[in-house]
């Protein structure tokens, strides 16, 4: 080449339509050869404008958008909407309601960890453990199913519980699932983990340090990957997680590769407390009401409806007007399986959010794929975007 | 826990002479209001401060009050990982007052303002990069504002002609409704059909 050719960065289009951007995500890559130079992720192709729609109704009918945030966990995301109202009212979940979401919650958690560590592998060239992944969450996929009637969007949990009891034969097979589920977790692992290829491609690959990581406000596994054992379910314990017993897997380096580790220990550890909810479900102690007894927030029973004036009352006001919190703002947080979800709901003391701002983890992740990714070769963007973990219901919301 | 909130809120704003204008305790989260002209002085503050160390920004938001002067708040949510606490703050601002952008003490920040400007239209000073974020490429209007349709100004179509998708203007087959249920007796502010004329004669 002689000095007189000028070199020029060459700029290409990642996406909209691309199976590694794990949905609708355009990137603008900014190539120096095959080094990336700089990346301009453009999102917002999946914008619903759920936060305005909430705005138009009754809280009741604002919890099935939760599901179609994060699709791959939908109940972790009513969860944090439900908790955000309850704290605005002021109600109680009894004691069943609490171990059915946390039961749930820990499904959603395999749920999305599973389709993120075998979505990686299969950007990275492997297919089998997709495969094998997609086996696993069908079967959880019944479970949300036995339990309310839907596979992904489940709008299952209400302000003060849980919209219908589960029965017991539900309970013992969610129990029966679990071991042969660790065996299939070992399998990934000597499939995924061990995996001299993996380990090429995802090992020093995005690193993020723990100050960084703060700054960049990360949670969830992106903190735990670089190094804090930050756990929302163990410092800022919600429902029942403080009798569960579990532990916080923690990574060294804040590589792809850690990340993924983590989240394949994090699976043990929702196995772990998804037991402790079925033996403490088939005892006498988590026996009871699934939903607060209060009819100006709960739904009454059908039966009780047939035969009490008051009960159809409450039903009918219940689903016309809905119910009216006190003006104020609340803001609740749960760990979804992606990081921290929060919910922060300003409330006028109609019988509608006056605004509902949702903050999804994923949000503040994508953004720092820039940083990430500099100086990292084109093929190892997949790797990165990846082990983010990123879903488009959430970020665009 | 709650006095700690609350005695930690009052050593902000005694730290901070004449930013912080109000301290209140909600819900069991502690709220401060500030000064737009403090904004960067507090948050600088929270972040490097001992006793603070708010170095996890966890979110930001607007609010539109449209019937106020100054319509929009912007409200921010910090988390000290070290304490284990969570901080809400709170500034107003106008349709043209610009915001100092925060972008330079929080990496986290430069989406989040992007997002409140795209959504409610308010200004940042000092943003590397203040372009939309969430809506279309060319969108006009700011959907989040109270004064913005719930159905939009336009919509999307498949032209046959220009065998391209182009938007036109909405045009609804049924008027959008919005079902109001509040009970004339109780809710926010009754004025029942003929109140007006008693004004006066108490």
């Amino acid at each position: 080449m002689t000095e007189q050719q000028s070199l020029r960065n060459f700029t290409i289009n990642f996406g909209p339509q691309h199976p590694a951007t794990h949905g609708v995500l355009r990137l603008v890559i900014e190539l120096d050869g095959e080094i990336v130079e700089r990346v301009d992720p453009h999102i917002g192709l999946l914008h619903r404008g759920t936060e305005k729609l909430m705005e138009a109704r009754t809280y009741l009918q604002n919890v099935p958008y939760f599901d179609r945030l994060d699709y791959w966990a939908p109940m972790n995301q009513e969860h944090a909407f439900c908790l955000a109202v309850e704290k605005l009212l002021g109600v109680e979940t009894p004691r069943r309601g609490q171990l059915i979401r946390v039961l749930y919650c820990e499904i959603g958690r395999l749920l999305s960890h599973l389709l993120a560590v075998c979505a990686v592998t299969a950007d990275v060239g492997a297919l089998t453990p997709q495969l094998w992944g997609y086996e696993e969450r069908e079967k959880l996929m019944v479970f949300y199913e036995r339990a309310c009637g839907a596979r992904v969007h489940a709008n299952y949990f209400r302000f003060g519980g849980v919209a219908r009891d589960i029965s017991d034969q539900l309970v013992e097979d969610i129990g029966k699932f679990c071991d042969p589920f660790l065996k299939v977790l070992d399998d990934l692992d000597t499939l995924v983990i061990g995996n001299r290829i993996f380990k090429q491609r995802n090992v020093d690959i995005g690193v993020v340090t723990l100050e960084d990581c703060w700054n960049y406000g990360f949670s969830g596994v992106m903190v735990r990957g670089s190094g804090a054992p930050w756990d929302l379910r163990k410092s800022q314990p919600y429902e029942c997680y403080e009798e569960m017993d579990f532990d916080i897997p923690v990574g060294k380096n804040g590589d792809c590769y850690d990340r993924c580790v983590v989240r394949m220990e994090e699976m043990r550890q929702s196995v772990r407390i998804i037991k402790q909810c079925v033996n403490k479900l088939l005892t006498a102690n988590g026996r009871g009401p699934v939903q607060t007894p209060n009819h100006k927030i709960a739904q009454p029973s059908r039966s009780d409806m047939k035969r009490s004036m008051e009960a159809l009352i409450h039903h009918f006001k219940l689903f016309t007007e809905g119910f009216k919190p006190p003006p104020g703002e609340v803001y609740a947080a749960v760990e979804a399986p992606k990081g921290e979800f929060g919910v922060y709901l300003v409330s006028d003391g109609g019988d509608k959010p006056y605004r509902c701002k949702i903050r999804a983890p994923g949000f503040p992740h994508l953004q720092a794929i820039d940083d990430m990714s500099r100086k990292h070769l084109l093929a190892d963007m997949t790797a990165i975007i990846g082990t983010l973990d990123i879903v488009f219901g959430d970020i665009d919301r | 826990m709650d006095s700690d909130l609350k005695s930690l809120g009052d050593a902000i704003a005694a730290a901070l002479p004449g930013a912080v204008t109000g301290v209140s305790m909600a819900f069991g989260e502690l709220t401060l209001d500030v000064q737009l002209t403090r904004w960067l002085d507090v948050l600088k503050h929270l972040r490097d401060a001992p006793d603070c160390q708010f170095i996890n920004f966890t979110d930001l938001a607007g609010v539109d009050w449209p019937q106020r002067e100054k319509r929009f708040d912007i409200v921010v949510h910090l988390l000290s990982p070290r304490h284990n606490r969570r901080i809400r703050l709170k500034t107003q601002t106008d349709e043209t007052t610009p915001v100092p952008s925060l972008s330079g003490l929080y990496k986290a920040a430069g989406w989040y303002e992007r997002e409140a400007y795209d959504l409610f239209g308010i200004v940042f000073s000092g943003h590397p990069d203040l372009r939309r974020i969430l809506t279309d490429y060319g969108f006009d209007g700011h959907p989040l504002r109270k004064d913005f349709p719930m159905t939009g100004y336009v919509e999307l179509w498949y032209d046959d002609e220009q065998k391209r998708v182009v938007y036109k203007p909405v045009k609804l087959s049924q008027e959008y409704r919005n079902f109001d249920f509040l009970s004339p007796w109780e809710g926010a502010d009754p004025v029942l059909p003929g109140d007006e004329k008693a004004k006066g004669q108490g």
